[in-house]
């Protein structure tokens, strides 16, 4: 056994349900916490930003028009697909972040967990959002929400799984198509993870993963004009001022960074903060005096 | 057509008592600009100067965010049950002072009696009347308990209806608590300085409203204030991206309400006579000067000549003049540079190809007009298609199928508002779930009410005003 060299992994990038290589051809080295070599990562052009634009947007039509509860079936299945390859993100979770093993376990842990928890929200979030409004007149009038499109989110530069899921998980559950920028540093669980979603009936494109240097990819990104809304979780505040000024180019929705501690228990804002609300009247018409007294 | 003439109907001005100047409305006074400037505001329709008014600068704009953060303390201290009984007296007292009021808001605004009368000011009222009932509710408004004002809340609003986006800003900034310095538009300031004469009437506390007169640079400073906790902004789409940048790497929190391009689409089997009012409502309702107004008709080819026959035989009666007649329909437009705006656009239509039609109507010779104008031959490449023109100005384009209508209604930077007329319930239900739009109106159009959360997808702006939805804008959650 231990005379066996082993094999490994080329780490690539997760576009439109494909492992591209950066098209820019580069790649640059990821090191776990004390500095030792893990792998070569892409690092990811303006170029594979814009492809992964494309495969959002080409995305967002079905996975928006997919039943709430066929949504919750597959962000259940990605719980269920990681359940099963467990081992291997826990070694890349204690690389990636100097955690031992019980403590990479238990992120791992949570972050299946946290599928879990998205799964059940996609059919309830319109009800506990939406509503009918009682409006002084004869018509039907109710709000419902939406998803906001093709969003831009950048994960967490330290907790590279467990805060990458909890920035991306909230995303896709209510009908947006994402695209994920992995930690800087650490951008080997989340490239795995797209693996992880290409076998878990999540249809391409919904979720694209990008690696390299954070400030690189999200400019052109934050600057996009088919990209509705940016989440700058994992921007330093001198990146977040650049990004929030860019996006309001084409008024994207901005979720600002903010400290989160990420093993909590999530409440709704990252849900909320990527949804709509649309408002329909139609006229009741009438069907003359008063209401029924039976 | 014409059998019986119409007598003159105005409305008496008798009624309201414009003063002839006013100041800014600081911590409970009127107070002039440090700087002693002052700007007249006229009557859009004969061009009256009705008043002189004072120019917040940016030392009145600090002192009121003074003002308004010393207030804070104890308004946000305040019991919401108490907040509340404020709000109902001020919805009271503008119920009381409606008349008035309609009055005051046409003479400065342009727009006709029975607009304000009928729309404008019972909404006003009723908006304040509904978020009095939340003040001391918030526990229950889905945002978990005890959710928390933002502080100072900073306003601009535009000049299409003055008082009601007053209403639309200050009604829930003050229900959850939060106190407030409001700019109207420079051309309409009149009603937002009755309204604090109402806020002095209900014995609101001082500070909690400060109203700030002014031009852009005004609300530019107003919204560049260190002290300033929220931006709330209705208006062009241009300055709506300047407010986003400028407000980029702080904490203030921002709603905006911004341009349109409503697409009003009509399928071949909709009634059409009551088409014909929705798409009349659509875009001639205040002088089309409606940020979610159809502007663009969408007609379905079939019925396309049918439909347009009608619309123009509606339009011959439509009567325009003196918005202070109870029989007038379209009233003046708000400013000259409005009007050189609608003029240019319109020009601009006719130079690409697009062809204009108005119902034969004789202007009057002061005062800013332009006639309802229709345009066919109209492509998505033009600019009468894609850019809001803000003005008595419709679009016509043609669709065959539901889902060429959704594909040219959804092809617009814009996405506020969008009409659907058809009598299939299915294809409504279709149609409204793939438009990319904030407001759909069904059947109907130009409908609002204070319980409805009102507000843009793409860059029509973010945030609702309205409803449950309203309160999430002006609390820490």
């Amino acid at each position: 056994m231990s005379d066996r060299l082993s094999v490994f992994k080329t780490y690539k990038l997760y576009v439109g349900g494909k492992f591209p290589r950066s098209e820019s051809g580069r790649v640059y080295e990821v090191t776990d916490s004390k500095g030792k070599w893990l792998a070569n990562a892409p690092q990811a052009s303006r170029k594979d930003a814009r492809d992964a634009v494309v495969a959002a947007r080409k995305a967002f039509g079905g996975w928006s028009g997919a039943t709430a509860y066929n949504r919750g079936q597959i962000l259940y299945r990605i719980a269920e697909m990681l359940e099963g390859r467990k081992d291997q993100f826990v070694r890349e979770v204690a690389d990636a972040e100097g955690l031992s093993k019980s403590k990479a376990a238990a992120v791992v842990d949570a972050a299946i967990d946290r599928w879990v928890w998205y799964a059940g929200w996609t059919d309830k979030i319109a009800q506990v959002v939406g509503g009918a409004n009682p409006v002084a007149g004869p018509y039907f009038n109710l709000s419902s929400p939406e998803p906001t499109g093709v969003v831009t989110v950048l994960a967490p530069q330290e907790s590279s799984f467990l805060g990458l899921i909890s920035v991306v998980a909230p995303v896709i559950a209510t009908g947006n198509t994402v695209i994920v920028i992995a930690s800087e540093n650490s951008p080997l669980p989340a490239l795995s993870l797209g693996e992880v979603l290409a076998t878990s009936d999540l249809p391409g494109g919904v979720v694209n993963v990008l690696s390299g240097k954070t400030a690189e990819i999200a400019a052109p990104l934050a600057a996009h004009q088919d990209v509705n809304a940016i989440d700058l979780a994992g921007a330093d505040e001198v990146l977040a001022k650049d990004l929030e000024i860019a996006a309001a180019d084409n008024l994207k929705r901005v979720l600002r960074p903010q400290p989160v501690d990420y093993t909590e228990t999530p409440g709704t804002e990252r849900l909320t903060a990527f949804l709509e609300t649309k408002t329909v009247w139609h006229p009741t018409g009438s069907l003359g005096v008063g209401g029924s007294s039976y | 057509m014409a059998t019986f003439e119409y007598a003159p109907a105005p409305e008496s001005r008798a009624v309201v008592d414009i003063a002839p100047s006013y100041g800014l409305f600081i911590d409970g006074e009127f107070t002039e600009a440090a700087d002693g400037k002052v700007f007249k505001t006229v009557s859009p329709s004969t061009e009256e100067v009705l008043s002189e008014i004072a120019q917040a600068g940016e030392a009145d704009v600090d002192r009121a965010v003074k003002a308004a953060r010393k207030a804070f303390e104890k308004w946000s201290a305040l019991p919401g049950s108490e907040r509340a009984k404020y709000l109902f007296r001020i919805a009271r007292i503008i119920q009381e002072r409606s008349r008035e009021l309609a009055v005051l808001e046409t003479l400065d605004n342009g727009k006709p009696i029975k607009e304000t009368r009928d729309a404008d000011l019972p909404l006003v009222a009723a908006h304040f009347f509904y978020y009095a009932g939340w003040a001391d509710k918030l526990d229950h408004a889905g945002f978990g308990a005890n959710p928390q004002p933002l502080g100072v809340a900073g306003q601009v609003i535009p000049w299409n209806f003055p008082l009601l986006m007053l209403a639309w800003k200050i009604a829930p900034a003050l229900a959850t608590g939060n106190t407030v310095v409001l700019k109207p538009a420079e051309t309409t300031p009149l009603s937002a300085l009755f309204f604090a004469d109402i806020c002095r009437q209900a014995g609101l506390p001082k500070g909690v409203v400060n109203i700030l007169p002014g031009y852009g640079d005004s609300g530019a400073a107003l919204v560049a204030h260190p002290d300033v906790n929220k931006v709330a902004f209705t208006g062009s789409t241009a300055v709506g991206k300047a407010i986003a940048r400028q407000v980029a790497g702080t904490t203030k929190k921002v709603t905006l309400e911004l341009g349109g391009k409503g697409a009003n689409i009509v399928f071949d089997d909709a009634p059409i006579d009551q088409a014909v009012e929705g798409i009349v409502t659509g875009i001639f309702f205040n002088q089309g000067q409606v940020c979610c107004a159809g502007s663009r008709l969408l007609v379905q080819e079939s019925i396309q000549d049918e439909l347009l026959d009608s619309l123009k035989r509606r339009l011959s009666t439509l009567r325009l003049g003196d918005p202070l007649d109870k029989n007038t329909d379209i009233g003046a437009i708000n400013s000259a540079e409005q009007l050189s705006r609608i003029t240019t656009l319109v020009e601009q239509g006719e130079a690409e190809g697009a062809e204009r039609w108005s119902p034969s109507c004789e202007l009057p010779s002061s005062g800013y007009w332009f006639a309802p104008t229709l345009f066919t031959n109209v492509t998505q490449a033009h600019t009468i298609a894609r850019d809001e023109i803000f003005g008595p100005v419709l679009s016509v384009l043609t669709f065959r199928t539901p889902e060429e209508a959704v594909a040219k209604a959804n092809n617009s930077q814009y996405g506020l508002s969008a009409g659907i007329w058809t009598e299939k319930g299915s294809r409504i239900l279709a149609v409204a779930s793939k438009l990319r739009a904030g407001v759909i109106w069904s059947n109907t159009f130009n409908k609002f009410d204070p319980t409805s959360p009102f507000g843009g997808y793409k860059e029509s702006g973010f945030g609702r005003e309205g409803g449950r939805h309203g309160l999430e804008a002006y609390l820490d959650v």
